[in-house]
């Protein structure tokens, strides 16, 4: 019997060390099904799940697997799945269920090229939108990308902490080429590690409200079977959780559901920077395309351009003041993505007009290489 | 203004009132609407069976019976559209405990959500299935379904049913289901005793409960209100251990109900301990441990 936190020094795939993230996070249920680039998070969930008491079950499709990620939250237990874009096309609707009753889950979506089927075995970023927008209504996400497979085993601790605290579905927005590519990872003691979890519910069963928020405008959460005879519904409801079909009461769970996140931002947004203090370029990139760029700025000050990088760690909730700033003082934006333009737009949103944004895109299938980064540097600015 | 003395005590209590969330009552169901009666079977099933409900959980997808999830006053989810299976899976999977009940129509069952279905019969996922068939779309107002009978009228077939409908007792069946009924609504004894029978049952039970749907089924094909209760009362043919390939709905021949099938074998959470969590297995697991 292997114990949830695997102490010690390793060479592992992202994948791999995203499932021992949430192992060490507390994740004891995984609901999946299988689809390249994502499923060895699944077969390591498959064996080591059962390691620790937990819970590993291949259902019959996204859709079902999404279902089984919230019930079995709403059984007490920290859960997640991992997918591809086909995959997490077919999740969104239960995405959306998990926000509307405010659900902890964690989401994986190793990406891949697309649209449709489009490039199983080869990296993409150019599912950033769907993460943000996927699921029909307005709503507030969290959506986090690594950059490696130390990082990711990190950041699915985090990811599950973030969803654990603001009671949501939170994304890992990781791509085939973090989750394929085997790199050292330090797994530390589990004492070291912080670990969230939901916040509970005090006080007489009979009167709680289960969407009542708390102080951080989060509701404590209970279990099934614990005697609190909760209705969890998927219909706007009240602080209750009872359906009501008014207009003041869609207005109030909105506010619920995009407050929590909008007014807590400074402790959910993370971001990442090389030389960017007295940078006069900045480019702005994420998760494997982060490293290529990380090179191409270190190559642009060789050559005497003062290019910095800021790297997005949290992609969603997306960290416009930082972008707004920045754009006060600096001379241009690059942004460097495996997609043909969407945290671009954002970036151009957030810069407001104020200085010259380019991108430096790929429609899918590869990294992005260096020398394109350093071309754009020298040619545009 | 004069007061009006309060000489009444308090009104009397129905007697499945305590499972009931009455402050969201009334219900949104039709009048001559059938599945209040069904609801009323599985509640008075609930409180018979003896088991612990508290932690029992009914668990419903989308639709007129889909709603049931919002008047039980237990731990209750309303899921998304054919997804209160996998959700309730999730469920159980998480804390094997819980009693848990599926209360859904045929639409959401055996249309959007039929993949669920047949696989968790398959898996022997322990549950119980309550599928209230009122053979169309009752809530979108009267679309045909996977169980409308051939030639039958509805909204998307003006001219008649093209399709032939699903025998639900024998997919259950054939995909696995440890237990297997069906009644109708009028026939409430038996359904109740039944769905108790369900609860009480380790592994995947389903019962079929057919119920009328008189104004967006009936008022289509020529049936009044009462009807259809006519034809539950006129068409019925009791048949235990009935063959599940003889089970299609035709209300000239007649409506064969009745328990199919009833049968042992281990569930998903029994074979899952026994091969990947030997520690959690309890002695004497009929099946497993011989």
């Amino acid at each position: 019997m292997k114990p949830a936190v695997l102490t010690g020094e390793y060479f592992m795939t992202g994948d791999v060390a995203c499932a021992e993230g949430a192992l060490a996070a507390g994740c004891r249920f995984f609901g999946g099904y299988p689809i390249t680039p994502a499923t060895e998070i699944a077969e390591r969930m498959a064996i080591r799940l059962s390691h620790v008491d937990g819970c590993f079950i291949q259902m019959e499709d996204e859709i079902g697997a999404m279902a089984a990620v919230l019930g079995a939250s709403w059984g007490g237990v920290k859960s997640m799945t991992a997918t591809s874009g086909p995959g997490f096309s077919l999740m969104m609707e239960n995405i959306g269920l998990g926000i509307c009753t405010e659900t902890p889950c964690v989401v994986v979506n190793v990406q891949r090229g697309g649209p449709s089927t489009g490039l199983p075995t080869h990296g993409a970023q150019s599912d950033m939108m769907q993460a943000r927008w996927g699921s029909h209504g307005h709503y507030e996400i969290i959506a986090i990308a690594p950059s490696s497979p130390q990082e990711i085993f990190y950041l699915t601790i985090t990811a599950f902490n973030l969803s654990e605290k603001y009671r949501l579905p939170v994304l890992i927005m990781t791509d085939e080429i973090i989750g394929h590519m085997s790199e050292k990872v330090i797994i530390p003691e589990a004492k070291l590690l912080e670990i969230v979890s939901r916040p509970r519910p005090k006080g007489r069963k009979d009167r709680f409200k289960p969407f009542a928020p708390g102080p951080n405008g989060v509701a404590p959460m209970p279990a099934a079977g614990e005697g609190y005879n909760l209705h969890i519904t998927g219909l706007t409801h009240d602080e209750k959780g009872y359906p009501v079909m008014a207009v003041e009461t869609q207005t109030e769970m909105m506010a619920r559901i995009t407050e929590k996140i909008q007014k807590n931002l400074d402790d959910i947004i993370r971001t990442d920077s090389f030389l960017l203090d007295d940078a006069e370029i900045v480019v702005v990139s994420y998760g494997v395309s982060a490293r290529t760029s990380m090179a191409a700025v270190a190559e642009a000050r060789k050559l005497g351009i003062k290019a910095g990088l800021l790297r997005l760690v949290t992609i969603w909730p997306f960290p416009e003041d930082q972008i707004r700033k920045l754009a006060d003082r600096v001379k241009g934006f690059v942004t460097v993505e495996i997609n043909l333009g969407q945290i671009h737009r954002e970036v151009e949103r957030c810069a407001g007009g104020k200085v010259p944004i380019f991108l430096v895109g790929h429609p899918g299938g590869t990294i992005i290489h260096p020398d394109s980064v350093v071309k754009m540097l020298k040619e545009a600015f | 203004m004069q007061e009006i003395p309060v000489t009444s005590k308090k009104q009397p209590c129905h007697p499945l009132d305590d499972l009931i969330r009455t402050d969201r009552i009334p219900h949104i169901w039709c009048p001559g609407c059938g599945i209040g009666t069904v609801f009323s079977a599985c509640l008075a099933a609930l409180k018979g069976s003896g088991i612990n409900l508290r932690k029992t959980v009914m668990v419903s997808g989308i639709g007129c019976s889909g709603r049931a999830a919002g008047y039980v006053k237990l731990d209750s989810f309303h899921t998304t559209h054919g997804r209160a299976i996998p959700f309730a899976t999730g469920l159980k999977l998480a804390n094997p405990e819980l009693n848990i009940v599926v209360f859904s129509g045929d639409g959401d069952l055996f249309a959007i959500g039929g993949n669920h279905f047949i696989h968790a019969a398959r898996r022997n996922m322990d549950m119980t299935v309550i599928c209230v068939n009122n053979l169309n779309y009752g809530m979108t107002g009267g679309q045909v379904a996977a169980t409308t009978p051939y030639l039958a009228k509805s909204t998307t077939t003006p001219m008649g049913n093209p399709e032939t409908p699903f025998n639900l007792p024998l997919m259950a069946y054939a995909c696995g289901a440890t237990y297997v009924a069906r009644w109708t609504m009028l026939h409430t004894r038996d359904l109740t005793d039944s769905i108790t029978e369900a609860i009480c049952k380790k592994g995947f039970s389903f019962i079929e409960a057919l119920s009328p749907c008189p104004v967006n089924y009936g008022r289509r094909n020529k049936q009044k209100p009462l009807d259809m209760l006519k034809l539950y009362q006129e068409k019925a043919i009791i048949k235990n251990d009935a063959d599940p390939s003889t089970l299609d709905i035709d209300f000239e021949k007649g409506i064969i109900l009745g328990k199919f099938v009833d049968l042992d074998r281990p569930t998903f959470i029994e074979h899952y301990d026994k091969i990947y969590r030997p520690s959690r297995l309890q002695e004497n697991v009929p099946g497993l441990n011989s």
